[in-house]
């Protein structure tokens, strides 16, 4: 039988073909669960898991919390603003306080590229990259492909096309290394200015143009703009953005009849995508959250519940 | 008291020359260089042998570029643990960048440096004074009255100089008091919040980048600066292939520029990056092997002048942190020997040219005593080994901060033997056990 063999999940990149399919079957099997009456199995009973975010989220805490409730974990969420980093405590320090909690999990959200590493070398529990700056988002990964396999029936071969800010996107980063490493073929979209450099060596074609883009695709991401980024260096304004860039009826008169359309919200209606588009038939987004839960079930399950 | 070295390999770096001389030193200089068996040193109790055999006797080495944290920053690093680990690299000399806390733009910070160092009593001390006042780019230093306290030179390293007529005004005031003008080519606005080399590693590794044009549109326009007064520049720690490029034109072109690159410039490349390690994190940033070849190149061809260290010793406090959050630099004077005789043995240059960038051609450009062994001179000396193998350990690091990316690498090639003024201030218990 196969065994998925982590401590943390970091990124993408370690985990292998075979890593990614036995989550996406966990998932399959947990999805279940959270259609029932009663959503709770008893299967990480006595464990405890910490959701650390040095970051606002709504969608990925709470996912990641409910996530680990509905498997009986006891569950601990601490955001920036009530932590002692707000007092000026180190990354190192704070790891070694929760160490000393002894935790089994602890999920991390941080502006800093490369926080998960550095926690995880200084920590016996297991980490999770909820997000570190602009490097990767593992589990947005994880749930877009499980989306995609179940809207399509496959992931291998399909054309997928990321539209927005690449370039300081780590959902982007984690969403390209997976659809590659399960045989999809990626393009990357968007204004100059936002893609990355020498983005050809992460094996992505760039279409600037989405008119262009998102003809004969399988899917389309949009990215969420970050609306702190509106400093005018990168773009103009968020009107002629939403012009150029964003997604609406008009452009979308150019994609396949099957086209799906992903977001890893929350969403800016009207900016990079139309709320009639979001809202619309090929949306796939409420579906991303639903997923959501389920892929995070099978990641703390196959992280600490496996034995 | 005499000292004897017998035996040993001399290089010339100024000929270029390499030739078996005893040197007998005394009252702090070279008294007498001769052919082994040529001449017999007067018998009696006060002679010292050192036996050089099978070693290198260069001139003591010279590191133009340094960061020692006093004052303001003594848990990273003082002039006088910092003169120990200079020492302990082979060099005999070092010039302090003047980025300290209170930053060094007045005689009485330099007279404090130079104190200091005196107090050490290790290696020669030269402290470069701040070009502007509080290095805030704003108004000049009295480089009058920082010349006459002890500075060899002026930068404001760490802080370059936006303003280019700031910059102009300062390379031409400087040619009146004679002082090199030193400069740390990066255009802060381009860099702006990059954390290392823009390209392909910090795509993957989702690290705000630094163009490789940061540094040379600043190299650009400083060749251009010197040009336009006609007083010599001095480019620090130069790291890319068009930084490279730019200065052999601008030499080819008889622009009076000189520049130095660091030992990590031609050792490692941006992948030292992964996994995000904070010990290959400095300013400017590890580049691409494309970068490397053209800096060993740069070196081979006398592009590039001198080897400096660019020593920026920070502690855990630092570095212990995540990686855009962590400071720039890492330390040099106990690693820039061995990596540099390492180009030596891959062929890049030959060993009295090695010795002369780091050697003559600092103590030229900083017009300061040293880099040559001739009967009269003061006896600044370093002992090589050129071919002794050992592990680079945190253990054996004199400095005070151990932030460096070669820790566990092995090494080859050491100094064993530091002399300043005559006087031994290094002594590897690895020089010829026993005798």
């Amino acid at each position: 039988m196969y065994t998925f063999n982590h401590k943390d999940l970091l990124g993408i990149d370690q985990l292998s073909v075979g890593d990614i399919n036995m989550i996406l079957d966990t998932a399959d099997a947990f999805l279940e669960i959270s259609s029932r009456d009663i959503k709770k199995v008893p299967t990480l009973r006595g464990k405890s898991i910490i959701n650390f975010f040095y970051e606002p989220s709504t969608i990925t805490k709470a996912s990641f919390e409910m996530a680990a409730k509905r498997l009986s974990a006891d569950t601990l969420s601490l955001s920036a603003n009530e932590s002692s980093m707000a007092k000026g405590e180190t990354l190192i320090d704070t790891a070694q306080n929760l160490q000393a909690m002894n935790p089994d999990i602890i999920v991390l959200r941080h502006p800093s590229s490369g926080a998960p590493h550095f926690l995880a070398k200084h920590l016996e529990a297991g980490v999770i990259n909820a997000g570190d700056g602009m490097h990767e988002h593992p589990s947005q990964a994880l749930l877009d492909l499980f989306t995609i396999r179940k809207k399509k029936g496959r992931i291998k071969g399909l054309r997928v096309v990321i539209i927005g800010d690449i370039a300081h996107s780590r959902v982007a980063g984690s969403d390209i290394r997976a659809l590659k490493k399960m045989g999809a073929e990626v393009t990357v979209s968007g204004p100059p200015t936002m893609i990355p450099t020498d983005v050809a060596s992460l094996g992505t074609q760039v279409v600037l143009d989405p008119v262009r883009a998102l003809k004969n695709k399988d899917v389309i991401m949009m990215l969420r703009i970050q609306l702190e980024r509106q400093s005018g260096i990168l773009f103009p304004s968020l009107r002629e953005y939403s012009n150029f860039f964003g997604l609406n009826k008009e452009l979308l008169k150019g994609a396949k009849k099957d086209v799906i359309i992903m977001h890893p919200g929350p969403i800016n209606r009207g900016v990079e995508i139309t709320g009639d588009v979001a809202d619309g038939p090929f949306s796939v987004i409420l579906d991303q959250v639903s997923n959501g839960v389920a892929i995070r079930m099978a990641l703390l399950y196959l992280l600490i519940g496996g034995e | 008291m005499i000292t004897w070295i017998k035996g040993g390999d001399v290089i010339d770096p100024r000929l270029g020359t390499q030739k078996k001389l005893d040197i007998l030193i005394s009252k702090g200089r070279i008294e007498k260089l001769f052919t082994p068996g040529s001449f017999q040193p007067p018998g009696g109790g006060d002679i010292k042998t050192v036996d050089a055999s099978g070693m290198f006797v260069t001139p003591g080495l010279i590191d133009m570029h340094v960061h020692f944290r006093e004052p303001g920053e003594e848990y990273k690093e003082t002039i006088a643990s910092g003169s120990t680990a200079a020492a302990a690299g082979g060099f005999t000399a070092v010039a302090c960048m003047p980025n300290t806390n209170p930053v060094n733009d007045s005689r009485s910070v330099t007279e404090f440096v130079l104190e200091r160092a005196r107090k050490a009593n290790v290696v020669r001390v030269y402290p470069v004074a701040a070009i502007s006042k509080g290095q805030k780019g704003e108004s000049l230093t009295e480089f009058g009255d920082l010349k006459q306290a002890g500075a060899v030179a002026v930068s404001d390293d760490g802080r370059p100089v936006t303003s280019s007529e700031l910059m102009r005004r300062a390379i031409e005031y400087a040619r009146f008091f004679q002082l090199p003008v030193i400069s740390h080519c990066q255009d802060l606005s381009l860099s702006s919040e990059g954390v290392m080399h823009e390209g392909s590693i910090s795509t993957r590794l989702g690290l705000r980048g630094i163009p490789a044009a940061t540094e040379e549109i600043m190299v650009v326009r400083d060749i251009l600066l010197a040009k336009l007064t006609g007083y010599p520049v001095h480019i620090a720690h130069v790291s890319t292939e068009g930084s490279v490029t730019f200065i052999r034109q601008a030499k080819e072109e008889g622009i009076p520029v000189t520049a130095e690159t660091a030992p990590h410039y031609f050792s490692l490349d941006h992948t030292a990056v992964i996994g995000y390690d904070t010990n290959a994190k400095m300013n400017p940033p590890l580049r691409e092997p494309k970068d490397v070849d053209a800096i060993k190149r740069g070196l081979s061809e006398g592009v590039i002048d001198v080897i400096a260290t660019d020593h920026a010793p920070h502690s855990p406090l630092e570095k212990d942190v995540e990686f855009d959050k962590a400071s720039f630099g890492i330390i040099g004077l106990e690693t820039a020997l061995p990596l540099t005789l390492a180009l030596v043995r891959e062929g890049v240059m030959d060993l009295p040219g090695a010795i002369a960038k780091l050697s003559h051609n600092p103590a030229a450009i900083l017009n300061t005593k040293g880099g040559v062994i001739e009967e009269g001179k003061e006896a600044d000396l370093t002992i090589i080994d050129f071919s002794k193998e050992y592990v680079f350990t945190e253990e054996r690091i004199k400095s005070k901060s151990h932030n460096s990316p070669f820790i566990g690498v092995k090494m080859k090639g050491m100094a064993v033997l530091t002399m300043v003024k005559g006087r031994i201030v290094w002594e590897s218990n690895e020089l010829n056990p026993g005798s």
